[in-house]
């Protein structure tokens, strides 16, 4: 091995831990990917997210053609759970998206399959299906107009609206 | 083979069924390789009718203006080359009666089409001619009548006629393409139906864009369009009739409808129904709205299409884990998965033929247009690009019309949504030019010539 690699061997070791504990202090998971905002193929990062309430995120993110909810996706569901189940006047509709990388119509049947995956959770935890109506976008209403994995993360979305 | 050689003898019978045993031929199953010399004369007009078309339809030089459709139209088929009128030796009357053949063989001209238009009693008379240069003979003398204002089908009709007795195959000139015209940002895209003329002419918007509008398919025997809308924001599949404007839901279905097409005797139309993450495959009957139910699997079934005969229906399912296409006969039965290639395979689309199917598939992050024969063999990609989708048929079964969608960078700037066309047999890519951006392309039938 020749000196100048491992210099540079070095070096990259002193920047990864200097990424590693830059991460440590902003609090986010371990094994992830482009800027720690994907985990799995799943968006784990806060842009575009909104909140219904305080504390309570008003999407969850999918994997490439997936409608499973991840773990993080189930506790942003259970929040949103709880909330519906403190202010039972309150109505919402889901909306399902799917990223632009698929078929147009296999998209929006997909967007209705994300959507119901998160229906039904919110269900599991209480939530009458009356309080519930789901639309699918498929691909057409894209939050983020990129063109590359971290956008098409963002995109593979199901989100809760207020109906009401 | 046998049937080849069926087809063989079939063609031979039509040819001397016309005593005229014809020298050119045009083979359209090698693309374009060397496309066919023609010479479109312009159309003569006697100086009365010249005046009236330029009162009527503010047109100088009407002939004129439909030879160079028929030009366009024969150029963009990628099996002819249209020659330069600066070359033309002889005036169009002489022509049009009596060709000197010599002079047209000397600008290497294999066929001449000539032709007269005048106005009588308000219509607007046409007649044309083609001739075999080097035989020295005609092949095909035709003449009709139509409102004069519908002088660009003239030209489409001349031309599906003289495709068809050079190359032994109907047209696809006299038909129109409805689409969905795009504009606005990506995160926000105004869509809009929209109508044109095959060759991209007479653009018409048919809805005014305050709903979202997708997947516009007409109806092989008629003048109605289906297509998806997501007015007062519940996506349903809707009827149109593009005559009288008149649009209505198709019916009040829990769950979102949406991917209609309509059976090849246009009476049916075949549809998803997406309810409780399932997406289902259904027909209904449009006269009596006897709803039947065709698929029944938990999976996503969608993009259904018939077979021209109507025994059976092509669809894609992800039952076995991903998006890949299938047949089975119209009740439903006899489920078969036919695409076996690496990849993921979408939209299905039944040749007007019968005996292929084109289809979307994702490999390796590329989209291709591609064709399979019914079986699933014989697989073939003809085009490959960043995005593309949906191919539509002529209703000749030649050519495919699907659409590209561009690669935007991390801003969301560059991103296009176009309209292209290849012919079946992977030659001849060209942009079909639209007003504005646009997707989802429909094919019409001929319109009735």
């Amino acid at each position: 091995m020749s000196l100048r690699k491992i210099l540079r061997n070095t070096f990259l070791v002193i920047l990864l831990s200097m990424v590693v504990s830059a991460c440590a202090t902003k609090k986010t998971t371990t094994t992830s990917s482009i800027d720690g905002q994907i985990q799995g193929d799943v968006y784990i990062g806060a842009d575009t997210v909104k909140e219904l309430a305080k504390g309570v995120p008003d999407r969850v993110f999918f994997a490439t053609n997936e409608s499973i909810l991840t773990t993080k996706s189930r506790d942003t569901l259970r929040k949103q759970a709880a909330w519906l189940r403190d202010n039972s006047n309150i109505n919402i509709v889901i909306e399902g998206h799917a990223d632009e990388r698929g078929t147009r119509e296999y998209n929006l049947a997909l967007g209705e399959r994300r959507a119901n995956s998160a229906k039904d959770y919110l269900i599991t935890y209480g939530i009458s299906a009356d309080r519930i109506s789901v639309i699918s976008y498929g691909k057409e209403r894209p939050v983020d107009s990129g063109s590359n994995p971290l956008s098409w993360s963002k995109n593979r979305r199901s989100v809760t609206v207020k109906a009401n | 083979m046998n049937k080849l050689k069926i087809l063989i003898i079939l063609l031979l019978l039509l040819f001397y069924s016309n005593k005229s045993f014809a020298l050119i031929e045009v083979d359209i199953t090698r693309g374009n390789l060397k496309p066919l010399p023609i010479a479109v004369s312009p159309l003569f007009q006697d100086s009365k009718s010249k005046k009236n078309f330029k009162k009527e339809l503010n047109i100088e030089d009407l002939g004129s203006e439909i030879s160079k459709v028929i030009e366009n139209n024969l150029k963009t088929s990628g099996l002819f080359n249209p020659l330069s009128k600066d070359a033309f030796l002889q005036k169009p009357d002489i022509a049009h009666l009596k060709p000197r053949f010599e002079d047209w063989a000397l600008i290497k001209s294999q066929a001449l089409i000539t032709g007269k238009v005048l106005i009588e009693k308000e219509k607007l008379k046409v007649e044309f001619r083609l001739w075999d240069v080097l035989a020295g003979r005609e092949m095909l003398a035709l003449a009709f009548t139509t409102v004069p204002s519908n002088w660009r089908r003239v030209g489409h009709i001349i031309t599906d006629k003289v495709y068809e007795r050079l190359t032994g195959e109907k047209g696809y000139f006299d038909t129109r393409i409805i689409y969905v015209s795009e504009e606005g940002p990506k995160t926000q895209r105004i869509k809009k139906l929209a109508i044109m003329d095959q060759d991209g002419f007479n653009t018409k918007y048919l809805t005014l864009g305050n709903e979202l509008v997708l997947t516009p398919r007409f109806n092989p025997t008629n003048q109605m369009v289906t297509y998806l809308s997501y007015f007062k924001n519940l996506p349903r599949v809707y009827l149109l009739d593009i005559e009288t404007g008149i649009q209505e839901v198709v019916g009040d279905f829990p769950g979102m409808t949406f991917a209609p097409r309509f059976s090849p005797d246009g009476k049916k139309i075949i549809m998803s129904f997406a309810k409780d993450g399932n997406s289902e495959i259904f027909t209904m009957d449009i006269e009596n709205r006897i709803v039947e139910r065709i698929t029944n699997h938990p999976s996503i079934d969608t993009s259904p299409s018939f077979s021209p005969d109507g025994k059976y229906i092509t669809f894609n399912s992800d039952r076995s884990g991903y998006q890949q296409i299938y047949i089975m006969k119209s009740d439903g039965s006899n489920v078969k998965r036919i695409s076996f290639g690496k990849g993921l395979y979408g939209t299905p689309a039944w040749s007007p033929r019968g005996d292929l199917i084109a289809f979307t598939k994702l490999h390796k992050g590329k989209f291709y247009i591609g064709v399979m024969r019914t079986d699933g063999k014989g697989e073939r990609l003809l085009t490959e690009n960043y995005y593309q989708e949906a191919p539509s048929w002529s209703p000749n079964g030649r050519v495919l019309i699907f659409y590209r969608e561009t690669k935007s960078n991390d801003k969301g700037e560059g991103f296009s949504a176009k309209l292209w066309s290849i012919d079946l047999t992977g030659y001849n890519e060209r942009l079909v030019e639209t007003e504005t951006d646009a997707s989802d392309p429909s094919w019409s039938s001929l319109l009735g010539n």
